[in-house]
C-alpha cells in the first residue's frame, strides 16, 4: 500500500470529525505511516478462503418480544446535555 | 431526440411495531419531543441494541409476501456518518447481505399490467428530527423517531415513467398495509418514497446518471418531482450539459428538485458488521409460520373473484384495492350467502353496492371503509330487500342514506327503515292497477304513441304511475300492468 | 485502628470477618478511604472517590448485615475501572469529553455488584477510552507503578490493577480489549482475569472495540477472583453478544483443576502447551527467567509442560490494530458534543462544532485511532485492511483449536518486559502495540485467559504468568493459578509503602 499523504490524512480527519491542523497533519500522517506499516505485515499471510470472523463467537442474534418496556426519562438524560430547550437538544443550525 | 425515462424506488416503510427495533421505548407517533428516546436511542455511553423479532417478522412477511428470497442469515451493519438526529453517528442497517432478496410486484396503469422487480429489502432504525424553527439561530433534535424500525424496500430500475412509479408505489402501500407490517400514514412519514431518476436515448442500452430524489411523502409529489426531474434532466443534455450524480430534494411549494448540499464525504458510509449484533437467523419453522398466517393476498383475491365469484376485472381490482374494502365485501357476500349458492347476480350486485354508493360516500366523507357507518350486515339486509322486491333501488339508495346518517344500523337495519318509512313497494295489483288506470286517462297522447310501437312512450308512463305511487310502486309491475292495458291484453 | 484487613486479607475473609462482626462495613469502607486519601495524590489510581455514597452503601450493607442478609460480598468495597457507568457517579472513561457525565444508569456489572451486597469504593483511573498500554493516557494524568512511582502501571486498566495491589481496594473490576485487565495486573503483581467473551455483558462498559471488548476482575488472588467472578459473570438480555448458559461456581476446581490430580500432584495430567513463537526476539531475559521459574513450578505440581506451536499470533498485532481501531472509530462517533459530554465553546456552524469538540474532548492516543479506524474502513481500503485482518483473526482462532487439541491450557509471559518507566512509550506508539503481543491473541479468538504474579524482574518489578484456557475453561484456570499460589507468594508480595 502506497503511504498516506496529507490530502488522505485530512480527508480521514474530516470524515471522522476530527479539526486537525496542518502540523498536526504532518505528525499524524507520520505516525499513521508507522502504524500502518507495523499491520502491513499481515497484508502478506494467505487467507484464501478464509471465512471473515467478525464476533468473538460463533452464535446467532437473540431476538427480543416486540414490547415496550421503556418510559419517558429524557428529563434525566438532559440534565447532562449540553444545550437543551423545549426538551429538544439544541445544536448549530443544521442545513439541508 | 427522444428520451426514454428510467425509475427505480426505494421506499421506507416504517414497520408497525410497538417499540422500536433495538429499544423497549414505544414508537407511538406525535408524543412531546424526545419523552420516547431512551438510553438506547440517546446512544448513551455504554449501552447496547438489542434486536426486535416483531420487525423481523414484519420483513419476513413482506419478502414472502412479493416472492422474495427470505435470507437465512443477514447482517447488521453500521452505516457510518455524521448527523445530528443520529445519536450514535452511525445507523445499523442491512448492507451486503438483507432479509429479503428478489422478488416482483405487479403494477397496473392505463398501459395494462407490467412486473416491477424488487432487488431487496432490508432493515434498518430511523433517524430523529432535526426541527428548524428558530431556536436562537440553532436548531432542535427530537430523537422519538430515532430507532422506529424501517423495512427499506427497493427495487430494480424498472419503471419508465412517473405514472408507473405512482402505480409501483401505490401498490407497495397497499401490499404493506395488507399484510399488516405498516399503517400506511403518509403525513407521518410511515411510508416514505425516494426516486432514483435517469434518462437515455431511447433504445439505448445504457443506464444514464441518475439523481436521487429525497423527501416524496405523497403520490402526488412523486409525480411531480420525477416529471419536473425528467425535463430537467433532459433540458440539461440537450443544452450540451450532464447530469450529475446527487441526492436533490423534492420541494413541494416550488414545484422544483434542488441539490441537497454536497457532501464531499456523503458516500464513504465505512459500512461493516455491526459487532454488537451476531448474525440475523431465520429458520424454516418461523417462515414456515409466518407464511401460514399470511392472508390471502391481493392477487390471489383478484383471481377468485374474477373466477368463482365471475366479476369484472375492474370490479376485482376495485374490491382488492385495500385489504379492508376485500374483507368488508367478504363479509357483504358471506351474509349474502353468495358462497353458498354461488350466486353470480348477487355477488355482482354487492360489488357494485360496495364499489359505487359505498365506495362513493366513503369517499365523500373521507372515512375508511373499517369505520364506515353502515356496516357490512346492514348493506346486506338492504341489498336482500332490493332483491326480493321489497323494495326499488330508488328507495334502497334513499335508505342507504339514512344507514349512513345513523338513522339504523345492524342487519335489521333495511326491514326497520322500511317499516318506519313506508318505503315498501307496492306490487298490489289493484292498487297499482288504479294507479296505471289514472295515469293512462291524464296522459292519452302519450299512451297511443305507445300503442304505436314507440317504447320510449312507455319509459314516460311508467315514470308518471311511479311518481303517482310516491316511487313505492314496483315498476316491473307497472309496466306488465300498462302493457296489457293498452295493448288490450288480457289479465294473466 | 483495623489495618491488617487492608493488606492480605481475601474477600473471604473480609466477608467472615463482617459476618461474625468483627468490624462493620462502614468501619472497613473509612480505612479504605482514608488510605486512598493518603496515597491517591502519588499513585493516581482512583479519578473519583465519592465518600458520601460509599458511606451510604456501607451503611445499608451494616443494616443488612445485622438482619443477617449476607450477599457474597455484602460490604466489601470492591473498586471501578471508570469505564463501567454507575448510577450518581461521574463515569469519565478517562477522558475530557465525559469528565462531566454522571452516570443515568448501572451498568450490568454494577447491577452485579450491587445486587451481591458490594459498595462502590470509586471509580479508578485508565487510559483514555481504554486505548493504551500504559494508563498514561488518561485526561487525569498518568497512573503510577507502587512498585516504582516513576514507572507505569500498564493499561489501560492500570487504575484497578494499582488500587488492588496498593492495597486501595481488595478486589476491583476492569476491562480487558487486547489485554487491559491482564498486562497491568502483570506489571502491578496482581491477578487479573478476561473470562471468555460473553460471558461478562457489556451493558453499561463504554465501548471501546466491542467484539473484543470483555469486563474482568482484578484480586489478590485466584480464589478472589473466582468470587469476583461468580459476581461479575452471568447472562444479560440488554447485550446480544451476552451468551445465556447455566450460572456457574467460578470456585468449583479451586481444589482440583484436573480429575487425574493427586494430593502430592494436584496438576497431574494437566498439559500445559508452550508455544514456541511465545519464546523469541522481544522478551526480556529477566520476564523469561520468571516465567521458567514459574514453569518449573507448576511441573513439579504434576503439570507436563507441551510444545505448541500458534503459527498466525505473530500477525495478531497487526490483526488487533486494524480491527480494534475501526470499531472504536465507530462507537467513539457518538461524542458529538450533541447530548451529553463536552461540546467546544466556540464554534462556527454544525461542522466545526463536531471537529472542535473531538479535537479538544479526545487526547492525541484516542484521537489515533479513531482515524486508523477510519482509514481502514474507508473507501477502497476495507477488503485490503479490515476484511484481511478479519481473516487473519479466524486463522488465529483456528491456531488456538489446534492447539487445545494437544494442551488444556497456554502459558506464556503476559508482557515482553516489566513496566517501563513513565513517558517511554509515549513517543512511539507502534512499540507500545506491539508490547501487546502475548495478551491480544485471547481476545481476537474470545478465548479466557489470565496474568497471576510469578516473581520480579528488572528493578525488582512484577512479573505476571499468562495463562490461556479453552473456551469457559475459567474455572480450570482458577484452579491452576490456584495451585500455583499453594506453593508460591508472590501473589502475597507487597510494594513497600508510597507516600
Amino acid at each position: 500500500m502506497m503511504p498516506l499523504d496529507l490530502e488522505v490524512v485530512r480527508r480521514i480527519a474530516m470524515l471522522a470529525r476530527i479539526e486537525i491542523s496542518d502540523a498536526e497533519a504532518i505528525a499524524t500522517r507520520d505516525q499513521l505511516n508507522g502504524i500502518l506499516n507495523m499491520i502491513e505485515s499481515m497484508r502478506a499471510l494467505n487467507t484464501e478462503g478464509i471465512e471473515p470472523m467478525a464476533h468473538a463467537q460463533d452464535v446467532v442474534l437473540r431476538l427480543r418480544d416486540d414490547r415496550v418496556s421503556e418510559t419517558d426519562q429524557h428529563e434525566v438524560f438532559q440534565s447532562i446535555a449540553p444545550q437543551v430547550e423545549g426538551s429538544l437538544y439544541l445544536v448549530p443550525k443544521v442545513i439541508e | 431526440m427522444e428520451w426514454e425515462t428510467v425509475i427505480g424506488l426505494e421506499t421506507h416503510t416504517q414497520l408497525s411495531t410497538q417499540s422500536k427495533i433495538f429499544s423497549g421505548a414505544s414508537t407511538h407517533f406525535g408524543q412531546p419531543p424526545n419523552t420516547q428516546a431512551s438510553a438506547v436511542d440517546v446512544a448513551l455511553p455504554g449501552v447496547l441494541p438489542v434486536a426486535n423479532r416483531g420487525a423481523v417478522e414484519r420483513a419476513i412477511r413482506l419478502g414472502l409476501a412479493v416472492g422474495g428470497t427470505i435470507n437465512r442469515r443477514s447482517i447488521f451493519a453500521r452505516k457510518n456518518y455524521f448527523y445530528p438526529d443520529l445519536p450514535k453517528g452511525y445507523q445499523i442497517s442491512q448492507h451486503e447481505i438483507p432479509i429479503v432478496s428478489g422478488g416482483t410486484l405487479h403494477i397496473t396503469t392505463t398501459a395494462g399490467e407490467k412486473i416491477v422487480r424488487l432487488t431487496r429489502a432490508h432493515l434498518e432504525e430511523d433517524a430523529g428530527k432535526s426541527l428548524h424553527e428558530d431556536f436562537h439561530g440553532m436548531s432542535g433534535i427530537d430523537l422519538n423517531r430515532a430507532g422506529t424500525p424501517l423495512l427499506e424496500i427497493v427495487s430494480e430500475p424498472d419503471m419508465r415513467s412517473a405514472e408507473e412509479a405512482v402505480a409501483y408505489a401505490k401498490a407497495l402501500h397497499a401490499l404493506v398495509r395488507w399484510i399488516d407490517i405498516c399503517d400506511g400514514n403518509l403525513q407521518e412519514g410511515s411510508f416514505r418514497c425516494d426516486a432514483n431518476v435517469s434518462v437515455r436515448p431511447m433504445g439505448s442500452a445504457t443506464l444514464g446518471t441518475r439523481c436521487e430524489i429525497k423527501n416524496l411523502n405523497s403520490f402526488r409529489f412523486l409525480e411531480r418531482a420525477i416529471d419536473y426531474e425528467v425535463r430537467r434532466q433532459i433540458a440539461l443534455i440537450e443544452d450540451g450539459g450532464r447530469v450529475v450524480q446527487e441526492t436533490r430534494l423534492y420541494d413541494a411549494d416550488r414545484d422544483e428538485t434542488r441539490s441537497m448540499r454536497s457532501k464531499e464525504d456523503a458516500h464513504d458510509y465505512r459500512y461493516f458488521p455491526d459487532p454488537d449484533l451476531p448474525p440475523l437467523c431465520v429458520d424454516d419453522a418461523w417462515i414456515n409460520a409466518v407464511q401460514t398466517a399470511m392472508p390471502e393476498l391481493p392477487e390471489a383475491k383478484r383471481a377468485r373473484y374474477e373466477g368463482s365469484l365471475g366479476l369484472s376485472s375492474y370490479d376485482a381490482a376495485t374490491l382488492t384495492q385495500s385489504r379492508d374494502m376485500a374483507l368488508y365485501f367478504e363479509a357483504l357476500i358471506e351474509r349474502l350467502a353468495v358462497a353458498r349458492t354461488a350466486h353470480l347476480a348477487r355477488a355482482k350486485l354487492a360489488a357494485n353496492w360496495v364499489t359505487g354508493e359505498l365506495a362513493g360516500a366513503l369517499n365523500k366523507a373521507d372515512v375508511d371503509i373499517q369505520h364506515s357507518p353502515v356496516g357490512s350486515d346492514a348493506l346486506a339486509g338492504l341489498l336482500e330487500r332490493i332483491e326480493d322486491g321489497t323494495i326499488s333501488t330508488k328507495a334502497a339508495k334513499d335508505l342507504f342514506d339514512a344507514m349512513w346518517n345513523g338513522e339504523a344500523t345492524g342487519p335489521d337495519a333495511a326491514d326497520q327503515l322500511i317499516e318506519k318509512k313506508s318505503l315498501r313497494q307496492i306490487s298490489d295489483a289493484g292498487a297499482l292497477e288504479a294507479i296505471v288506470d289514472h295515469v293512462l286517462a291524464s296522459n292519452a297522447p302519450q299512451a297511443a304513441e305507445f300503442k304505436a310501437g314507440k317504447e320510449k312512450a312507455l319509459n314516460y308512463l311508467v315514470g308518471q304511475a311511479m311518481k303517482a305511487s310516491k316511487g313505492k310502486g314496483n315498476p316491473a309491475a307497472i309496466a306488465e300492468i300498462l302493457k296489457r292495458k293498452v295493448m288490450g291484453q288480457a289479465p294473466p | 485502628m483495623k489495618d491488617d484487613y487492608l493488606t492480605g486479607a481475601t474477600l473471604t475473609e473480609l466477608s467472615s470477618a463482617l459476618a461474625a462482626k468483627k468490624i462493620s462495613s462502614v468501619e472497613l469502607i473509612k480505612a479504605y478511604l482514608n488510605r486512598i486519601a493518603a496515597v491517591n495524590q502519588t499513585l493516581n489510581a482512583f479519578i473519583t472517590v465519592d465518600p458520601a455514597q460509599s458511606l451510604a452503601q456501607a451503611r445499608a450493607a451494616d443494616a443488612r448485615i445485622a438482619r443477617g442478609e449476607l450477599g457474597p460480598l455484602t460490604g466489601i468495597p470492591i473498586a471501578h475501572k471508570d469505564i463501567f457507568v454507575a448510577r450518581g457517579w461521574p463515569s469519565t472513561c478517562g477522558s475530557q469529553m465525559l469528565a462531566n457525565f454522571v452516570g443515568p444508569y448501572d451498568a450490568h456489572v454494577i447491577d452485579r455488584f450491587n445486587a451481591a451486597g458490594a459498595v462502590n469504593l470509586g471509580k479508578t483511573n485508565m487510559d483514555e477510552f481504554a486505548m493504551g498500554s500504559t494508563s498514561e493516557s488518561s485526561w487525569y494524568g498518568p497512573v503510577r507503578n507502587p512498585w516504582h512511582t516513576d514507572h507505569v502501571a500498564g493499561g489501560s486498566s492500570g487504575g484497578s490493577a494499582v488500587a488492588v495491589a496498593a492495597s486501595l481496594a481488595p478486589a476491583a473490576t476492569g476491562s480487558d480489549t487486547g489485554g487491559s485487565v491482564r498486562q497491568p495486573a502483570a506489571l502491578t503483581g496482581t491477578c487479573g482475569l478476561k473470562p471468555t467473551y460473553g460471558v461478562v455483558s457489556r451493558y453499561g462498559m463504554v465501548a471501546y472495540a466491542s467484539s473484543l471488548d470483555q469486563g474482568g476482575p482484578f484480586a489478590c488472588s485466584a480464589a478472589d477472583l473466582a468470587v469476583m467472578m461468580n459476581v461479575m459473570a452471568g447472562f444479560d438480555a440488554r447485550d446480544s453478544t451476552s451468551l445465556d448458559r447455566p450460572p456457574e461456581d467460578y470456585s468449583r476446581s479451586l481444589g482440583a483443576p484436573v480429575a487425574t490430580a493427586t494430593a502430592k500432584q494436584p496438576l497431574a495430567g494437566l498439559r500445559i502447551g508452550i508455544a514456541r513463537e511465545h519464546f523469541g526476539p522481544g522478551l526480556d531475559a529477566d520476564v523469561e527467567a520468571a516465567i521458567r521459574a514459574a514453569l518449573d513450578a507448576l511441573t513439579a505440581l504434576g503439570a507436563r509442560l507441551v510444545d505448541i506451536s500458534l503459527p498466525t499470533s505473530p500477525m495478531s498485532v497487526p490483526a488487533y490494530y486494524v480491527i480494534a481501531p475501526a470499531e472504536a472509530s465507530s462507537n467513539l462517533s457518538r461524542f458529538d458534543g450533541v447530548r451529553y459530554g463536552y461540546r467546544a465553546p466556540e464554534y462556527t456552524d454544525l461542522r466545526d462544532m463536531y471537529c472542535k469538540t473531538r479535537a479538544q474532548g479526545f487526547g492525541p492516543e484516542v484521537k489515533r485511532r479513531i482515524l486508523i479506524g477510519t482509514y481502514v474502513l474507508s473507501h477502497g481500503y476495507y477488503d485490503a485492511y479490515y476484511l484481511k485482518a478479519q481473516k487473519v483473526r479466524r486463522l488465529i482462532a483456528d491456531d488456538f483449536t489446534q492447539a487445545f487439541k494437544a494442551c488444556d491450557v497456554i502459558a506464556s509471559p503476559a508482557a515482553p518486559t516489566v513496566a517501563c518507566r513513565l513517558g517511554a512509550m509515549t513517543a512511539d506508539p507502534v512499540q507500545m502495540y506491539l508490547n501487546d503481543i502475548y495478551t491480544v491473541p485471547a481476545n481476537l479468538a474470545g478465548l479466557p485467559a489470565m496474568s497471576i504474579p510469578c516473581g520480579f524482574g528488572n528493578r525488582g518489578l512484577p512479573v505476571g504468568l499468562h495463562v490461556v484456557g479453552n473456551y469457559f475453561s475459567e474455572a480450570q484456570m482458577l484452579g491452576v493459578a490456584h495451585q500455583f499460589q499453594g506453593v508460591t507468594d508472590w501473589h502475597r508480595k507487597k510494594p513497600e509503602e508510597v507516600a
